[in-house]
């Protein structure tokens, strides 16, 4: 629709309006002060900076109502920093909206199609070149470059091969072997099941010859959890009971849904809660999923003791340990 | 020799051997239209440019390595706790570098607002159609900057290794391994190995700080190019049409409006900075897959994604011993796959509904595109539930709910309550273009109230400015699609079903309050 048939026709842009500066030669220079003003404001933030940089030392804390303690030489710098921006910007906007000629200005637009003539000298230069350059009739030279182009973007891929291995068995495996002694973590100390006081939680890793071995990437799959509960109140399969002990039940800690560390332990509820996605446990019935995004139970450690009474494996996981992946029942 | 003389003889130099004067004579004239809304996409480039500045600062100590060492600094509490160099120089940035904590602080707010503005100026090239002919291919590439901030974002606070970026990197590790058949191998790849091995920090050090802002600094100069060529919409209003625009010219008021606002951005991120403690890695601790810290929460564009994973039904499938987690797929990579194919090609759905194939430099007031600011709404509430979601550990300790009421809340609510917000803000928008009309018919409520003589009361109205007036009616109003499932011949369509799709959705989408036309206007003065 254009504009003639607009029922209210336009009435055209609005008259200027002066600003006091343009028509009061006063208060222009008044406005001129005013940015000088904050220039200048800008110019003693500079100064608190190198100052606090200089003389302020990073061990002295001043209280500041609402903010609490502050590290007086951080404050001082980033204020510092601050005002020094803030009052230069200030001072141009004000400069510009005060005394920068203000007139609006109409700009005509222009058509983005090229004249129809440009376009057709187009469309004959391309198909002159293409025709040159014989790719139409030379179906040999158009083939075997394709051909060619697209095998050369084998190289880039094929040398990322390096990037990391293939996934191999360590994937599925953990360092829980059978005969393993459960340890404290920290600390590396072998536990026994009175270390545990009914209604606890702890922590533990399996044993190794020098703990300095251990890194994070075995602690990504070892990280074990025991929870000491009455034996009454599981509420397990025989299978499952058999692997607790004397009421020492033992989960992997690394969450099934997406691998954090299922830390939080309600004890009044017996459920485990995983921090990152609140998938919920319940630790009576084998870690089942009662609550949350997970879609399967936290693995279980089969347990014992030795015959000095400490804690060990029973037997490795039965399943991969962690978040699932597409071959992870293979 | 006078500083003019010294000026033109530069000017002479570069121009005899660039002729630049002939294109910078044109552009210096070159008019920008003014708008608070417009300052939005600006607020993104100057904080690009301040995470630029502030990230150059922080790689000459940043050391990007897993190597184990034990920390001996200044920060007392972790006094000869093993960590990774990377969290260690972190922590030597933070107490040990002056000024390096304010840097490191001034880094994370700019990339805060850095998202907050693209998100901003986003809705606002949306809801005001800012992307419709010919400015289609800017906003995919403004999409395109949208998801490299949301990925650079993310690789920016995984770099500390601290106890939350760990955490949430070995989350990322969960949404690649889960993906079927290749899952496990990408996984392998990206990490050199099992997770978390010693090689992925570096690697995306150099993605974060080298290839991503390149990516950055091409695309933002395309985008900018194209405003500049195709130059900026402007709003409806007196004296604005599509042949035209109207506003200030670059030299010099909007050099120094633009300049202005560049520093007054920067003063107030290192004001930020300086007084808004934030991501105090200090506190988390060193990364350790075993623990974790209660209440953790990826920054702020990352939280609808989160909160959609927090929302997932617990669903597994298996098949031949195969197995697929869609309760990561969907979340993590089908849903946000879908928003962000779906907002990239908007403005062809929209073109493809009303047929409209002509440019719009003047912008819509949202109100008379109904269907599109509902859409609109529709997606920010979507958006919105999943981000409660996201949070829903530290809504649920801060006003004592529990956080399965939450769950189930969002669950439901991200079902539900998109839609609702679809029909509200439509006939909301309805309502208004309504009242437009009543405003351009009858005038101002003045608030005046007249005792007439035979004892009734009325309200005095005073007719609007024409200026107004003009801006209430200059809008079109295009008809639906006329798609007839018959051709001339009386013969059948091809793709029948696509057709009726499309004119049903035409249809919905112009639905409108018929605009004040001159018959109405001449009923008025008659009256």
């Amino acid at each position: 629709m254009s504009n003639q048939l607009e029922p209210i026709k336009d009435p055209g842009l609005p008259e200027h309006v002066y600003r006091k500066s343009d028509t009061d030669p006063k208060a222009a220079d008044r406005a001129e002060r005013q940015v000088a003003a904050m220039f200048g404001i800008s110019a003693l933030g500079t100064v608190l900076l190198v100052v606090s940089y200089v003389f302020i030392p990073d061990d002295i804390f001043i209280f500041i109502p609402i903010m609490g303690n502050q590290n007086a030489h951080q404050l001082g710098l980033g204020l510092g920093m601050a005002i020094s921006l803030f009052f230069i910007g200030l001072g141009a906007i004000h400069w510009a909206k005060t005394l920068m000629p203000d007139h609006e200005v109409v700009m005509q637009r222009h058509e983005f199609r090229s004249p129809d003539e440009d376009r057709k000298d187009f469309v004959d230069t391309v198909k002159e070149g293409a025709a040159n350059s014989g790719l139409g009739r030379r179906s040999l030279i158009k083939r075997s470059l394709g051909a060619a182009l697209g095998l050369s973007a084998i190289s880039p891929i094929l040398l990322l091969r390096d990037l990391g291995p293939l996934p191999g068995p360590e994937q599925k495996m953990t360092n829980w072997k059978s005969g393993t002694y459960l340890v404290t973590d920290p600390g590396d100390r072998r536990i026994k099941a009175s270390d545990l006081e009914v209604g606890s939680v702890a922590q533990v890793m399996p044993e190794f010859a020098n703990p300095k071995d251990r890194h994070l990437d075995d602690i990504a799959k070892d990280a074990l959890l025991l929870i000491r509960l009455r034996p009454s109140e599981f509420n397990l399969e025989p299978d499952r009971l058999a692997m607790t002990h004397e009421g020492i039940i033992a989960f992997s800690k690394i969450c099934s849904h997406m691998g954090c560390a299922v830390a939080l332990y309600e004890q009044t509820t017996k459920h485990l809660l995983c921090p990152c996605h609140q998938s919920t446990f319940d630790v009576t019935r084998a870690a089942k999923v009662i609550f949350g995004p997970a879609a399967r139970p936290l693995p279980q450690l089969d347990i014992t003791v030795d015959n000095e009474g400490y804690l060990i494996a029973r037997k490795p996981f039965s399943e991969p340990v962690g978040p699932s992946f597409w071959g992870r029942e293979k | 020799m006078t500083v003019e003389a010294k000026l033109g003889q530069v000017a002479n130099y570069v121009d005899e051997r660039t002729g630049a004067a002939a294109f910078l004579k044109k552009s210096l004239k070159k008019v920008f239209p003014d708008h608070w809304s417009f300052l939005l996409g600006e607020v993104a480039l100057y904080s690009f440019v301040i995470l630029l500045l502030s990230g150059t600062f922080l790689t000459f100590w940043f050391d990007p390595s897993m190597r184990e060492v034990v920390y001996e600094g200044d920060y007392q509490p972790l006094d000869g706790v093993k960590m990774s160099a990377a969290y260690a120089s972190a922590l030597h940035i933070s107490f040990e570098v002056r000024g390096g904590l304010l840097m490191r602080q001034i880094h994370h707010w700019a990339a805060l607002i850095f998202m907050a503005a693209i998100v901003s100026h986003l809705l606002r090239v949306f809801f005001t159609g800012a992307f419709r002919k010919p400015r289609e291919g800017n906003w995919i590439i403004g999409i395109g900057l949208l998801t490299l901030g949301i990925v650079e974002g993310f690789l920016g606070y995984s770099l500390p290794d601290d106890l939350l970026s760990g955490t949430g990197i070995r989350i990322a590790e969960a949404i690649i391994q889960a993906l079927p058949v290749v899952g496990s191998y990408l996984s392998y790849f990206a990490f050199g190995g099992v997770f978390p091995g010693e090689l992925f920090i570096p690697r995306i050090y150099i993605v974060h700080v080298l290839l991503l802002p390149g990516a950055f600094l091409a695309l933002i100069t395309v985008h900018l190019m194209l405003v500049w060529y195709q130059k900026h919409t402007q709003y409806p209003g007196p004296g604005r049409t599509e042949k035209n625009v109207v506003g200030y010219p670059l030299m010099p008021m909007y050099m120094a409006k633009a300049g202005g606002f560049f520093f007054i951005v920067f003063g107030v991120t290192a004001f930020l900075g300086a007084v808004a403690s934030i991501n105090p890695i200090w506190l988390y601790g060193p990364y350790n897959p075993g623990q974790i810290s209660a209440g953790s929460q990826p920054d702020w564009y990352m939280g609808w994604l989160d909160g959609l994973v927090r929302m997932a039904p617990p669903i597994e499938t298996y098949f031949f011993g195969y197995t697929i987690s869609w309760n990561i797929l969907i979340p993590g990579l089908i849903i946000p796959g879908i928003l962000f194919t779906g907002m990239a090609l908007y403005p062809f759905i929209e073109s493809w509904i009303t047929g409209d194939k002509r440019e719009h430099h003047l912008l819509d007031r949202p109100r008379n595109a109904p269907n599109r600011t509902a859409l609109g709404a529709m997606s920010l509430t979507f958006m919105l539930v999943t981000l409660i979601n996201g949070g829903n550990d530290l809504i649920a300790t801060h006003f004592d709910l529990s956080i399965n009421q939450i769950m189930w809340g969002t669950r439901i609510g991200v079902l539900v309550l998109p839609p609702l917000a679809f029909i509200i803000t439509k006939r909301l928008c309805l309502s208004l273009q309504r009242a437009d009309r009543d405003l351009v018919l009858h005038g101002r409520e003045t608030g005046r109230l007249l005792l007439m003589p035979n004892g009734e009361f009325v309200e005095v109205h005073e007719p609007i400015s024409p200026e107004k007036a003009y801006i209430l009616t200059s809008h079109e109003q295009l008809p639906a699609l006329d798609l007839p499932e018959v051709d001339a011949r009386g013969v059948k369509r091809a793709g029948t079903l696509k057709n009726k799709l499309r004119s049903r959705l035409s249809r919905a989408n112009a639905e409108a309050i018929p605009k004040v036309s001159a018959d109405d206007l001449k009923q008025i003065e008659n009256h």
